[in-house]
């Protein structure tokens, strides 16, 4: 497994700077179809104006720091309480220095607030700045019928009408909002147990438990799974939520390059060879952290190679599908039917209901033993509120309506309009020149846009066009590798997102976005696409 | 001509010079004395031995060959996930609740009344708050699909910040979409490796997951116990004085909550805010028992003892208890939780909380500040309760009068946890055959750093009348009697 089959019978494809991965699907038995990746390296001289981008914005903080602090210039920062003037500084000065003189500039672009449902289209709140970010003032307008592209909507239950919304407001006038206790004590309602058989038999494993927040879900469970003496192997990128849990556990962490395989299996030999750290003890059990989809990168996890290595040296995994579930796969059941292989591999499947099914919470699947054990000892059952009921129901309808039991193909023929609308989108895209981040099935698109004043320049231009993006920096990325971000939903029609590649290519001109080096037509090492669109069913 | 006359003089002199310099050397060699040539040979000698020796890392056992590595990862067997839980554990299997949790709520198939629910101000059945949700449900869907940074924030949330800023007189409030996360995420987001925090031992779990995701040093004072807290802050001030350049940049906060839920007692703020300005520490306070229930308005604790609200940095509670909604706030100056915005990690890396959740909460809010009165007989029936309670033999109440959820605990332990456990297990059992639902108070035994002692714990609403609560101090004091002879 050493090679994982990837060198002897992968192409790597030079072209200026490109790398891309293909495997070919008749070359490894652990792939059943091409897993094309693509992440095109940043151009030179792109990397240098960033760079020199960067320290203007400094050189220009340090400035407005100088004429602020000398009272030049009128400070609109909220400020300590004169009776406390003398206690120890809550905030220093340096670790806001990027909030203050970086952040505010381009702030309209986050925290827009929406007035309707967060669909394929919605209203927005018109807000304006009477001085330059400090403050928002909300004019009373909405912008009307703004196309989402930024709302974790991939199946499309985000809908204030049908079925879903039905069976939540009887739910609603039956039980009420609030449950106003824990799981152990009296807050354990009927319509959890229905709930949790329904998880267990939505992802084929034996028992499942469902939590009210899904970031609480890891940061609760991994510290109750794990502790002193036993390892955990997290991946680069992992969410802010699992880096919490697993701190929180007390295990030491060792961190593995993003989706590589040979930094795996060596921290897996390395650690099972030489123990622990000094006293050279066993370590209890591993644990090795991934996530489905990097939301970030739009990366898929690889799951045939890690299952073989977790075979190989008995590790444990703990999968983290957050964005896959429901996403992907052509029964929508997540990474694991995405790639055909068995759900009872995965030792610990962990899940939200946030994205596809557009409710409130989290999930963990697996066998009967690690339910029974989490039902004692997860902090969430314990010391926390459970869920609302009207979440369940909208949870448990959706749920249904994608395996097919509410009697309607509506569930196939949503997972069918996502596929279909996110390859046509990444082809597109890929098309016009972009440099497009991630896996070639994968629904969040990252487009990148490097420079630190085309992040502030593509959101709004976008926002005039009437579309809605997503766009992210430092810190929840490398600080030159601004992106923005879509997430294609199976609500959206093939107008909406050709009015929107229409917009996006015209802001892509304006900002000049069109990096991209790849050959756009031409030989077919390098397209992809067409072996994937001739190969879809 | 005469140039490259020169230049051949100059050069003939640079060599002349050069074979002047090569001649000294030979005769300074010549002339030292015989052990400094030895000691530079040898120097050199060893410098030589240096170059071609092997070098070796520290961490690495090179002895190990592959075959013997393969041999140990062979032989590694890892412990089982999770270790083996027996079938009959008393907390496996968990009461079930067919229908609502309301007053009159339905627990294993026997309708009981409610003493178990915090459903404080009986809001989780008021028609009101239900006709407010199905609105919003109408108008929003169910989920929100994102964080608050990412088309996350409905206007509905706005408006319940602004009223819960309002209500509590705060410049700014901020949710949190799950009331164990709001305290735990508050905590880190100020407070970072190499400060201090002084902390109750009484301090609930979430604070303490808060503690431990900060990286501070904490401090516990004994529960309730000023001087225990002086004692700790002065010896701070001692260590201050020996590095005042360090202690110019450490901050340094107490955490306390208004009402503790394990002990329910309340804690002596008046106090706290003087030692706050002596000793210049930051307070934060955890309100999620308090909020709704004490002071005139249901400001919580301190508009209970008449406090100043701006004198405490960061007020924290949880929506689920007298608001009976989902989720929690905090509130307090901008300066302190606009910071939240960006570093609360369960703010910004978290779902935000579902529209109808939000509109259900301002509404609760609605009818807490249209009918102050009803705090007044929620304070009454605490201690109606309370005084019920007192003498059941073989059962201590503890708590004050005013706390609305008190504990049971056993007058006389037997020794051991389980067999508490048990005895207090058959109380409840034979409460719940009388049609009054009670519940255990669960703790996590091995995770908790002071761990309560077992007991029952006994919550008051306003919708219990008169009647039911002498009804359930009289089953409760049959039960002690039949089960605790």
């Amino acid at each position: 497994i050493q090679g994982s089959g990837t060198e002897g019978s992968s192409h790597f494809l030079q072209e200026g700077q490109v790398l891309e991965w293909i495997h070919h699907a008749s070359c490894t038995s652990l792939y059943k179809k091409p897993f094309v990746e693509s992440f095109e390296e940043t151009p030179l001289l792109v990397a240098v104006l960033t760079y020199m981008g960067y320290g203007i914005l400094t050189i220009f903080g340090y400035l407005r720091d100088f004429l602020r602090d000398w009272k030049f210039e009128k400070c609109h920062l909220a400020r300590e309480r004169e009776e406390q003037k003398d206690f120890v500084p809550l905030y220093q000065d340096f670790e806001n220095f990027y909030t203050r003189n970086l952040y505010m500039r381009i702030r309209d672009n986050w925290n827009r607030p929406i007035c309707s449902v967060p669909g394929a289209k919605m209203d927005l709140l018109e807000r304006v700045t009477p001085d330059y970010n400090w403050t928002f003032e909300h004019t009373g307008n909405v912008l009307k019928d703004v196309i989402n592209m930024g709302s974790y909507n991939y199946l499309g239950f985000a809908e204030n009408t049908g079925t879903c919304a039905d069976a939540a407001s009887e739910c609603t006038v039956k039980y009420g909002v609030g449950v106003s206790s824990t799981r152990q004590e009296i807050g354990n309602l009927d319509k959890h147990e229905e709930l949790e058989i329904l998880v267990a038999r939505f992802l084929g494993v034996e028992s499942s438990m469902a939590f009210g927040m899904g970031f609480a879900t890891n940061s609760m469970n991994i510290p109750a799974l794990t502790g002193k003496g036993c390892l955990i192997l997290s991946d680069e990128l992992n969410h802010a939520s699992l880096v919490l849990g697993a701190r929180l556990s007390g295990s030491t962490i060792r961190v593995f390059k993003h989706n590589n395989m040979q930094s795996l299996e060596k921290l897996l030999r390395d650690a099972i060879v030489h123990g622990q750290p000094r006293t050279h003890r066993p370590w209890k059990k591993i644990l090795i952290l991934v996530e489905g989809i990097y939301s970030m990168e739009g990366s898929i996890v690889r799951l045939p190679e890690v299952i073989a290595l977790k075979k190989k040296y008995k590790a444990y995994l703990y999968l983290d599908e957050a964005h896959s579930i429901g996403a992907l796969g052509p029964r929508g059941r997540g990474v694991v039917d995405y790639f055909g292989l068995d759900p009872s591999d995965v030792d610990i499947m962990m899940g939200t209901f946030t994205k596809s099914f557009g409710a409130a919470g989290g999930y963990i699947g697996g066998k009967k033993e690690l339910i029974d054990y989490l039902r004692l000892h997860s902090h969430s059952t314990v010391y926390a509120t459970s869920m609302s009921p009207p979440i369940i129901q909208q949870i448990i309808t959706s749920m249904k309506c994608i395996m097919g039991e509410d009697g309607s193909t509506l569930g196939q023929e949503r997972l069918c309009q996502l596929s279909e609308n996110t390859t046509y989108f990444r082809r597109r895209l890929h098309e016009m020149g972009f440099i497009i981040y991630g896996n070639n099935d994968s629904p969040v698109v990252p487009l990148m846009l490097y420079m630190p004043a085309k992040i502030g320049a593509f959101g709004r231009e976008m926002l005039k066009r009437n579309i809605g993006t997503v766009v992210v920096g430092f810190p929840a990325t490398p600080i030159i590798e601004s992106r923005a971000r879509f997430c294609v939903s199976a609500a959206h029609t093939r107008e909406m997102l050709d009015k929107a590649l229409n917009a996006i290519s015209e802001v892509g001109d304006l900002l000049q976005l069109k990096y991209s080096r790849k050959n756009r037509h031409g030989n077919e090492g390098s397209d992809s696409f067409s072996f994937l669109e001739s190969h879809q069913d | 001509m005469k140039h490259a006359h020169a230049q051949s003089r100059d050069s003939v002199k640079m060599a002349a010079g050069q074979q002047w310099v090569l001649v000294e050397m030979v005769q300074a060699f010549y002339e030292a004395p015989a052990y400094h040539l030895i000691l530079e040979g040898i120097l050199i000698l060893w410098i030589i031995r240096l170059l071609f020796s092997k070098t070796y890392k520290l961490q690495e056992r090179s002895d190990l060959t592959e075959k013997e590595k393969e041999e140990l990862i062979e032989e590694w067997q890892p412990e089982p996930l999770v270790p083996p839980v027996s079938k009959d554990h008393p907390s496996l299997n968990y009461d079930v609740v067919t229908g609502p949790p309301s007053h009159k709520i339905i627990v294993n198939g026997k309708e009981c009344i409610n003493f178990a629910s915090f459903n404080f101000l009986g809001l989780l059945d008021s028609e009101r708050v239900k006709l407010k949700a199905l609105l919003s449900l109408k108008k929003y869907g169910v989920g929100t699909c994102g964080p608050r940074g990412f088309y996350g924030t409905f206007d509905v949330h706005l408006e319940l910040e602004e009223r819960l800023a309002k209500f509590m007189r705060t410049e700014e409030a901020i949710i949190y979409s799950y009331g164990f996360a709001t305290i735990a995420s508050a905590i880190p987001a100020y407070s970072k490796r190499g400060d201090i925090i002084f902390v109750d031992e009484a301090a609930c779990f979430s604070i303490q997951k808060g503690l431990q995701a900060s990286r501070s040093f904490v401090k516990h004072f004994k529960h309730n116990d000023m001087e225990d807290l002086e004692r700790l802050l002065k010896e701070q001030e001692i260590e201050d004085q020996k590095n005042p350049r360090k202690a110019r940049v450490i901050r340094r906060f107490i955490v306390v909550e208004g009402l503790y839920i394990n002990t329910a007692d309340i804690c002596p703020l008046p106090d706290l805010v003087k030692l706050k300005y002596k000793y210049k520490v930051r307070i934060f306070l955890e309100e999620s028992m308090s909020f709704g229930v004490l002071g005139e308005h249901g400001r919580g604790v301190t508009e209970h003892f008449g406090v100043n609200i701006d004198d405490i940095d960061l007020i924290s509670a949880n929506m689920e208890n007298a608001l009976a909604s989902i989720g929690g706030f905090c509130c307090g100056r901008s300066f302190v939780i606009d910071h939240q915005r960006l570093s609360g990690q369960g703010y910004c890396f978290s779902a935000s909380l579902p529209p109808m959740l939000a509109s259900a909460a301002i509404e609760a809010l609605n009818i807490m500040e249209e009918d102050p009165g009803i705090f007044r007989v929620l304070q009454d029936k605490c201690k109606h309760v309370h005084k019920a309670l007192q003498g059941t033999p073989g059962l201590k109440v503890v708590g004050e009068p005013l706390a609305p959820a008190l504990h049971l605990q056993l007058e006389n332990s037997t020794g051991s946890r389980t067999n508490d456990l048990k005895l207090l297990r058959a109380i409840v059992d034979y409460s719940m055959d009388r049609q009054i639902a009670l519940t255990l108070a669960r703790y996590l035994e091995k995770e908790e750093r002071f761990l309560p002692p077992p007991s029952i714990r006994v919550v008051v609403t306003v919708e219990q009348t008169q009647e039911e609560i002498e009804r359930a101090a009289q089953c409760i004091r049959e039960a002690a009697v039949k089960i605790l002879k």
